[in-house]
């Protein structure tokens, strides 16, 4: 055939400039309409963090009993399941590389103009979103079942919550590109509840003892003592050192794995 | 006027994959032009190095040795632009979104917002828009797949291998809409092992095996190739055989003549006319005409391009 005749001189849509932006707001769009319609995500970020705070926090002794003078025992929990939310939705979110590793969408996603660190960057999104939800549902519960704190602390606690997940985020993306399968959350669910009994978010370590020695070098424990900071508990170094290493142990892993999936062979 | 660069340029192409205890030659040496706007088929045996060709042009892999271009650029550059696109085997879809949100995605993918409809409509998929990817059959994947290719308009789309799996009317259906989409001038190149699939919808037969080229050409020049029968007969008498043989060899179509004591065996494209020559003009008895299968014929071209 002639291939004069029928060579095209360019192409009618080239890639817009937007595909090669970092944030591509049409794919952070997609995600995020994947998470809402991820029921399991949902029940496991949403729901079982509610339920736990209704089975475990609603007792009326938790309610009377103070652990400063304006917070409540009931607040201390409520604070502590936000987080814990927050982690499983930034964990879930994280992971959910493995089953788009695993249905060859990472792959795939190579031979288009996104980014790789795009993807990153909305599956982060993603994640954080849910946790957002997360952290507020939680919290308008919490304050159903009369839990009493300082303004200061309702806005901290939410925040330092929201913003501590991203620790377990980049927990969630490290096993995700290290742990190819599709049932991640099988390991990484009961995973992140075990280091959450580890770190004391569930219950309270008492200082000084044996137990509580070793759970300052888990990865939940810094967190869950940053979040209940704004309760009345005393600012501690020990926790913020725990958060920023574990929290640069993950994402350099992460970072290793996801070049390594990126690279050309 | 501007002269079209090729729409792949590779030359020498090399990819070595290094196993236990020794170096594996997937690609030995490849070297191919493929001008823009040509339907090329890419045929060769499991194994032969089609997929990881396709790796290579795609920028999933690195070359050991040897160069490549992709419309006179690098893959990366080529893959960033949209200009290249391909449709694999398997995977790259996500299964919890419907078929109209994949390609919308896609659409993402390239920084564009895209109405789904018509790409659906070209890849004869129009009526599963709202089907999960997860409960699609593997041909309406597939298609799925050409869609989401055809969103970027690339100059280039490559297939690998893209009817695996599917059953015969799937088949027909997928290349027609493939088939009708080179007819608007895009570069196609579809790796198969099947030779029909070749056959009827490329211009253009590359047939590799072992890493290499072993044959290249049109259609019917790669079926000439192939589809050749040996026609074998017995002649007594010596100098008559010997100048049949001459006269054999002369006629059209025979590829070659080869004597077997009393017998004479032909390989020719054009079996008629040697029986006609033999039976006519020569003292022959107890002719014999076999047809080469295609798949013989194939894995006798491709079991020679292992040796050389």
């Amino acid at each position: 055939m002639s291939t004069a005749t029928l060579s095209r001189t360019a192409p009618a849509h080239p890639a817009a400039p937007a595909a090669r932006a970092l944030v591509n707001t049409r794919y952070i769009k997609v995600e995020l309409r994947r998470v809402a319609r991820n029921r399991r995500s949902l029940i496991f970020g949403l729901v079982m963090p509610v339920a736990f705070l209704l089975i475990f926090g609603a007792s009326s002794d938790y309610r009377t009993q103070m652990i400063s003078e304006h917070t409540n025992v009931t607040a201390w929990i409520t604070v502590s399941m936000a987080l814990y939310g927050a982690m499983v939705a930034a964990v879930s979110g994280g992971a959910s590389v493995s089953v788009e590793r695993s249905q060859g969408w990472t792959r795939h996603l190579r031979l288009t103009p996104l980014r790789p660190a795009s993807y990153i960057l909305a599956k982060l999104v993603g994640a954080l979103a849910l946790g957002a939800v997360s952290v507020a549902v939680t919290l308008v519960v919490g304050a159903a079942i009369h839990a009493q704190m300082t303004v200061g602390a309702w806005i901290g606690g939410a925040l330092l919550a929201w913003l501590g997940s991203i620790v377990l985020a980049a927990f969630g993306l490290f096993m995700g590109y290290l742990l190819p399968t599709e049932n991640i959350m099988q390991i990484l669910g009961p995973l992140t509840a075990l280091l959450s009994f580890a770190g004391g978010l569930f219950v309270p370590l008492t200082q000084g003892s044996v137990f509580y020695h070793i759970a300052q070098f888990t990865p939940v424990f810094g967190v869950a003592e940053l979040v209940r900071w704004p309760l009345g508990a005393d600012f501690s170094w020990t926790a913020l050192v725990n958060v920023v290493a574990w929290g640069a142990v993950f994402a350099a892993g992460a970072a290793w794995r996801f070049r390594r999936d990126t690279a050309r062979v | 006027m501007r002269t079209t660069p090729a729409a792949l340029e590779l030359r020498g192409l090399v990819k070595e994959f290094r196993a236990p205890g020794a170096v594996v030659r997937a690609v030995d040496g490849l070297d191919l032009r493929i001008e823009q706007g040509e339907v090329v088929a890419f045929l060769g045996p499991n194994g032969a190095g089609k997929t990881t060709t396709i790796d290579m042009i795609l920028g999933l892999a690195d070359p050991t040795d040897g160069s490549l271009a992709v419309l006179g650029g690098t893959p990366a550059d080529a893959v960033a632009a949209g200009r290249v696109a391909a449709v694999m085997q398997t995977g790259g879809l996500l299964r919890d979104l419907s078929v109209a949100e994949t390609v919308g995605l896609t659409g993402a993918l390239y920084g564009r917002d895209v109405d789904p409809l018509p790409y659906l409509e070209r890849a004869g998929i129009a009526d599963l828009a709202g089907r999960t990817v997860a409960k699609c059959s593997g041909g309406q994947q597939q298609r799925l797949r050409f869609a989401m290719a055809l969103v970027p308009d690339p100059d280039l789309l490559l297939l690998d291998e893209p009817t695996t799996g599917m059953d015969v009317e799937g088949r027909r259906e997928f290349w027609s809409a493939i088939r009708a989409d080179a007819a608007r001038g895009r570069t196609v190149v579809f790796a198969t092992h099947y030779l029909e699939e070749a056959d009827a919808y490329a211009d253009r037969i590359v047939m590799v095996s072992h890493g290499r080229v072993v044959a290249d050409g049109t259609p019917a020049e790669v079926r000439a190739l192939s589809a050749g029968r040996v026609v074998s007969a017995e002649i007594d008498d010596d100098a008559a055989r010997a100048a049949a043989v001459d006269a054999l060899a002369a006629l059209a179509h025979v590829d070659s003549v080869e004597e077997r004591g009393a017998r004479v065996l032909v390989r020719t494209g054009d079996s008629d006319a040697v029986l006609r020559h033999l039976l006519g003009r020569t003292a022959a008895h107890d002719v014999e005409v076999t047809a080469h299968n295609l798949e013989d014929a194939f894995v006798a071209l491709t079991t020679e391009g292992a040796r050389r």
